[in-house]
C-alpha cells in the first residue's frame, strides 16, 4: 500500500476505438509523429456500437479515471447505423452518471474519422489534461481492484 | 368488487373461455395479498382489495407460454407492462384474456402504521375515510394519504390492454413525478453522490427488485454470473452496489414503464424509481416523449434512432458546475 502512495499518480485513460475510423486515426497519428499521452490505452473494438455501457463502468471498476469512445462520424458508420445508437446509449449512460454524482469530465464521446490523426492527437491531449485535473477517480473504483 | 370478479370468472370458465386465473389469493396477513393462479375449483378464493398493489403481469411470461387461455387481472397501470412485455414477444397476447380492474388506489400498509395506526386487524372504506381497526381501537385516516407512493403518480385510469373491464378506476394523481429527479439535478454533483450513497448503501442485495420488475425478464440475467462481479453481496463495496443499480437501470431504460414496484418491494426503502425516472425524463426530453407500454408494437427510443440526435456533449453543456 505504501508504495503505491509515494508513487506520484498518473492518470489511466481507456479509449475504445472503433476499428474502422478512430483506430486507424490513432495509427495516422502515429505515422504522423503527433504525440499524445501514454496514459491513454486503446481498446479496438468493431465498431463504437460494440461498446456496451456496462463496458464503461467496467474500466472505472478496474482503476480507470476517465473513458473515452472514439467512432466514426455520425453517418460514416461502417455499419451503417453503429454509432447512432451508440450516440444515444452514451448520451443517457453519461447523463446518469452525472446524476448519481460523477464528474462529468471523466467521460466523453468523440468522432475521429480515419483521416483525423491529428485530431486524434488533440482530443487524447485535452482529455488527459481534463483527467489530470480531475484527478484520481474515487466515486467509482472498486476497492478489491485497487493495487 | 370481489364477488362481482369471482362470478365474472366462474361464467368465464364455464364458457370455456379461459383455463387459469391469474389473480391474488390471501396471504399470511389481510394486507399482503399475494399474486397466485387459481382454476375453476379454487376461484372463490380469489381476492381483490385495497391491498392488491402488485403488478402480476411478469407472471404471464412463464404461464402463457403453457397450454390453454389464461385470464389476467389487470389494474390499468398493470396494463402497460402487458403491452410492453407483448411488445418485447416475451407473452403471446392471444393466449391472455385480460380483465381491466377498476382501480382507486392502493393501500400502503407501511403509511399506515407510519400514521400511528399498530396492531392494524383490519380497514374499512367509506368514500376516502380509511377507517383503520387495531387491536386498541379505531382510528380513522384519509385515504388519500395512505396510496402506495406508485399510486401518487397514477398513470390514469384507462387500460391500454383488455377484454373487458370490470369497475370503475380513479386517476389518484397528486405529484408531479418528475419532481424528485429535477430535485436531485439541481443539486451539486457532491450532494448528488453523497444522496445515493446514502441511498444505496442501504442495499442488501436480495434482488428483489430485480425479480419483481416486468421489464427484467432475462432467462438469464447478466447478475448471475459470477463473473460480473456483482452476483454475490458477501465481497461487495461501494462500487457493487451503484453497479448493480446502475446496470439495472440501463438494461430496462426505454422499456420501462414507470411501475414503481421496484420501489415498492425493496425491503430497504431505496427510491429505485428515481433511477428509472431520470432515464425517461431524459429521454422525454433529448428523443421526445415516449411511455413503454402505452400500446403493443413500436420501437423503443434505445433500439431507435435519428440522424440529428444531439451529441453526447449535450449533458455536459446542462446546468450544474462541471465538477
Amino acid at each position: 500500500m505504501s508504495m503505491s502512495e509515494n508513487k506520484a499518480w498518473k492518470p489511466k485513460i481507456v479509449a475504445f476505438c472503433c476499428n474502422w475510423c478512430s483506430y486507424a486515426g490513432a495509427d495516422l497519428a502515429g505515422s504522423s509523429r503527433l504525440s499524445y499521452p501514454a496514459d491513454v490505452k486503446i481498446i479496438r473494438v468493431p465498431c463504437s456500437c460494440r461498446v456496451n455501457p456496462l463496458f464503461i463502468l467496467r474500466a472505472f471498476q478496474r482503476g480507470a479515471d476517465g473513458v473515452i469512445l472514439c467512432g466514426c462520424h455520425p453517418g460514416d458508420c461502417h455499419y451503417t447505423s453503429g454509432n447512432y445508437y451508440a450516440r444515444r446509449r452514451m448520451t443517457l449512460l453519461f447523463s446518469m452518471l452525472d446524476y448519481l454524482g460523477i464528474e462529468k469530465g471523466r467521460t466523453r464521446v468523440e468522432w475521429v474519422s480515419a483521416a483525423e490523426g491529428a485530431k486524434f492527437a488533440a482530443t487524447m491531449n485535452d482529455f488527459a489534461k481534463t483527467i489530470g485535473e480531475l484527478g484520481e477517480n474515487k466515486k467509482l473504483g472498486d476497492l478489491r481492484c485497487k493495487e | 368488487m370481489q364477488r362481482m370478479i369471482v362470478d365474472r370468472l366462474k361464467a368465464l370458465f364455464a364458457e370455456g373461455k379461459i383455463h387459469r386465473v391469474l389473480g391474488w389469493e390471501a396471504g399470511e396477513f389481510f394486507y399482503d395479498p399475494t399474486p397466485a393462479f387459481f382454476d375453476a375449483e379454487n376461484v372463490e378464493n380469489l381476492v381483490y382489495d385495497s391491498f392488491c398493489g402488485s403488478n402480476v403481469s411478469k407472471y404471464l411470461i412463464a404461464e402463457a407460454a403453457k397450454e390453454g387461455t389464461v385470464a389476467a387481472l389487470l389494474k390499468p397501470c398493470d396494463t402497460y407492462s402487458l403491452n410492453q412485455l407483448a411488445t418485447e414477444k416475451r407473452v403471446n397476447r392471444e393466449k391472455i384474456y385480460v380483465i381491466g380492474l377498476g382501480c382507486r388506489g392502493m393501500l400502503d400498509i407501511e403509511k399506515i402504521r407510519r400514521a400511528g395506526a399498530t396492531g392494524v386487524t383490519g380497514v374499512e372504506e367509506k368514500g376516502d375515510e380509511l377507517t383503520v381497526h387495531t387491536l386498541y381501537g379505531d382510528k380513522t385516516l384519509n385515504r388519500k394519504d395512505m396510496l402506495l407512493e406508485k399510486c401518487l403518480t397514477c398513470k390514469g385510469k384507462e387500460h391500454k390492454v383488455f377484454d373487458e373491464v370490470i369497475g370503475e378506476s380513479e386517476d389518484t394523481t397528486s405529484q408531479d413525478r418528475m419532481e424528485m429527479v429535477r430535485r436531485l439535478e439541481a443539486m451539486s454533483p457532491d450532494e448528488r453522490f453523497a444522496f445515493w450513497r446514502k441511498e444505496l448503501s442501504k442495499c442488501i442485495r436480495c434482488n428483489a427488485c430485480r425479480n419483481v420488475c416486468p421489464a427484467c425478464s432475462c432467462v438469464k440475467c447478466v447478475f448471475d454470473n459470477p463473473k460480473s462481479g456483482v452476483s454475490n453481496k458477501a465481497a461487495a463495496d461501494d462500487f457493487e452496489e451503484n453497479m448493480f443499480h446502475i446496470i439495472r437501470a440501463f438494461h430496462v431504460a426505454g422499456r420501462c414503464t414507470d411501475c414503481g414496484e421496484c420501489s415498492r418491494v425493496c425491503p430497504q426503502g431505496i427510491p429505485l424509481h428515481l433511477l428509472n425516472r431520470k432515464f425517461i425524463k431524459d429521454i422525454n426530453e433529448l428523443y421526445g416523449e415516449f411511455q413503454a407500454g402505452e400500446q403493443i408494437g413500436g420501437r423503443h427510443p434505445l433500439i431507435n434512432y435519428q440522424k440529428d440526435d444531439c451529441e453526447p456533449s449535450v449533458v455536459y453543456q446542462r446546468g450544474g458546475d462541471k465538477g
